[in-house]
């Protein structure tokens, strides 16, 4: 919320809302976007990404699909070749694979393949993360899986007002675009939500540029950069490093592919410490890119740059089981600790 | 023909276990949840999928298996696991998320396996049937007459699995029966709404192998249609698909809303309870009221009993987590 905005003016939207409200909107100006997927009609989507679509533009662009993804995302390739502008959902990223032939090898190919004479106006969103009890088959993250395929941008909003925004830079964009949204952060009312997620959203059309991260927080000693709930966790514990005389700048990659490796270059040149927070699995991932970037960029360390993730474990169960795996404010705080405090590498 | 009266009785012993444990786990599941529901709180986290309604398609079907024959379940199993014989007290335990769980609480409600009786289950759709495929080559191969059982719900047969199962299956002419549970809701999505066809059983023809199926929820008949499925594969007759007409109770999972149902629906199926229609069914074939009183009895015993083995087990030490990511 910008600080002009006054009370009586303010639209504090959920994640959801603003998702549906930026489909809403696109559907208005644009009659060539649908909305395919399973239970985003009359349910209005399991994670409420479709609120009030089918009631204002009807079954004939708000299609419920069968259980069918790999028939309903090849689809939406089909139809974004054809000039349409279909916005496709995945229930939970942990079911992409049934269907991950038609989004890395159709949907991200189509464009070079096609030496650029066809291209893919897709966007693909889909809920990822955990913390819930719902095991390794609904609570992953894969952020990596898909950021690693050339071909494909992916977003994922911390907050309401960039979920509008980066919603809308998607459908716009000539591109398919995985708009990943967090379940801790969605404002369904039975996961429970972050509140710092629901922001104020402004009511007319406005795009959110992908591939920039932003600043959300300054600070001279140490850099947090952290992507959707995450950068809620980093900003938490900067509040309590400020109450100890260190000042963390945080970052929210807000897209992970492209990386916006320059906005953390510019940051860790400055502070010259490097934490990166991700939920997803450690190895091969977000966290290790944005470190592998920072180093690239040639900083002259005052202690090596270190990461917060979840283990290369598949999620567990158990609240005993997982919640220790998971990323945190206190972990974030005590890491933070010891690298101001631990002198230079 | 209806099953003999000792089979009749175990097979409404094993239904009213199932709907007790689903009536326990209901309540559990909602410690913590009230007045605000929140997936994440109370006992029992996460998902809950209960099969409240689907008991006949489980009981009736695995009154034929053995414990070396294999089942693959759904996301909504606690009744074909209670059916396949799973150890009661650490499936609760699972369930609660405790150190004597099935899996020590890694897999929880949605991903039980109990290796002692063939039996798993997976939360995505329809990929329970390749498995089960493998389980019946096995056992061809292992020249055994063990069969394998993959249930899946009616949205699973708009998957690919589904139809590149029951092909190979076909091709190889394995011993598997696959038995869908129509229970007519996808979610929120009515099966007329996401399916081409009114009978899932017709696709069976498309891959040569035999389809039947059973009309309202009827144990009796869903126990000798898979009799007859199952002697044909264990006499190397192949594969058969059965597609079972049941009823879901309850919401896709609690905490469901369920505002895309008619109104009455739900009442309507309650009126035509699977549990209740067979007491009446039994009493009438003279079965004592005795008798049944002392099943019901014993079988909430056995949940109860449970229930409280899975509170009183211990959390998972946290360390743990990192144990069996591989063998």
């Amino acid at each position: 919320m910008t600080a002009t905005t006054t009370a009586a003016t303010a639209r504090r939207l959920t994640i959801a809302k603003a998702m549906s409200e930026a489909i809403g909107q696109s559907m208005d100006a644009d009659p060539k976007v649908i909305v395919l997927g399973e239970d985003i009609g009359a349910l209005g989507g399991v994670f409420g990404t479709t609120q009030g679509l089918l009631e204002r533009f009807g079954a004939g662009r708000v299609r419920d699909t069968p259980i069918s993804e790999t028939a309903f995302i090849g689809a939406a390739v089909g139809l974004a070749a054809a000039g349409m502008r279909p916005v496709v959902e995945l229930m939970f990223v942990d079911f992409f694979g049934v269907c991950m032939d038609a989004i890395y090898n159709l949907a991200a190919k189509q464009s070079y393949f096609s030496g650029g004479h066809v291209c893919c106006p897709l966007v693909l969103m889909t809920s990822v993360g955990g913390g819930y009890g719902d095991a390794g088959q609904h609570s992953q993250c894969l952020y990596a899986t898909f950021a690693h395929l050339p071909g494909l941008k992916v977003v994922m909003p911390s907050n309401a007002y960039d979920a509008k925004g980066l919603m809308l830079s998607a459908i716009a964009d000539a591109n398919p675009v995985v708009f990943m949204f967090h379940k801790a952060l969605q404002g369904m009312g039975w996961l429970g939500t972050v509140p710092g997620s629901i922001v104020h959203v402004p009511q007319e059309m406005y795009e959110v540029p992908i591939g920039k991260a932003a600043t959300v927080r300054p600070g001279r000693d140490i850099t947090l950069v952290g992507l959707g709930l995450t950068v809620h966790l980093a900003l938490q514990a900067a509040t309590t490093l400020a109450a100890e005389g260190i000042e963390a700048e945080v970052i929210d990659l807000r897209t992970i592919a492209p990386l916006d490796h320059g906005a953390v270059a510019v940051s860790v040149a400055k502070s010259r410490r490097l934490i990166v927070v991700d939920d997803d699995y450690r190895s091969f991932g977000v966290s290790a890119e944005v470190i592998a970037g920072a180093c690239e960029s040639g900083v002259d360390w005052l202690a090596a740059p270190a990461r917060i993730t979840h283990p290369d474990v598949p999620i567990p169960y158990s609240p005993a089981l997982e919640h220790p795996l998971l990323p945190s404010a206190a972990k974030i705080v005590e890491l933070s600790r010891q690298l101001c405090r631990g002198g230079a590498v | 023909m209806p099953a003999e009266c000792d089979v009749r009785i175990r097979m409404y012993a094993q239904m009213a276990r199932s709907r007790y444990f689903e009536e326990a786990i209901k309540v559990a599941y909602l410690e913590g949840k009230q007045p605000l529901f929140n997936m994440a709180k109370g006992p029992i986290p996460g998902e809950m999928h209960l099969s409240s309604g689907q008991e006949p398609c489980a009981v009736g079907v695995c009154a034929h298996l053995r414990p070396d024959d294999t089942v693959t379940a759904t996301h909504r199993a606690h009744h074909i696991a209670i059916a396949k014989g799973v150890a009661l007290n650490a499936m609760a335990a699972e369930i609660f998320g405790k150190r004597d769980g099935l899996s020590g609480g890694r897999g929880g409600h949605m991903h039980l396996f109990d290796a002692g009786v063939n039996f798993c289950c997976s939360g995505i759709v329809a990929q329970g049937m390749g498995p089960a495929v493998g389980a019946a080559l096995a056992a061809k191969l292992g020249g055994s007459d063990a069969v394998a059982v993959s249930f899946i719900g009616e949205g699973a047969a708009n998957q690919g699995a589904f139809h590149e199962s029951l092909n190979l299956a076909a091709v190889w002419k394995v011993p598997v029966v696959f038995v869908i549970e129509d229970n007519a809701w996808g979610i929120s999505v009515a099966k007329r709404a996401s399916t081409a066809i009114e009978r899932n059983s017709d696709r069976a023809a498309s891959y040569g192998m035999p389809g039947s199926f059973v009309a309202d929820n009827d144990i009796d008949a869903i126990y000798a249609a898979a009799g007859e499925a199952i002697q044909r594969a264990r006499a190397g007759g192949g594969p058969t698909l059965i597609e079972i007409e049941t009823w879901r109770l309850e919401g896709h999972f609690m905490g469901d809303a369920e505002g895309y149902r008619p109104s009455g629906e739900v009442a309507a199926l309650q009126t035509r309870d699977p549990l209740i229609v067979y007491r009446q069914r039994l009493a009438a074939a003279g079965v004592s009221t005795a008798e049944l009183e002392s099943i019901e009895g014993r079988e909430l015993r056995a949940v109860t009993d449970a229930l409280q083995f899975a509170r009183k087990s211990d959390y998972p030490a946290a360390e743990s987590a990192f144990d069996t990511v591989f063998s």
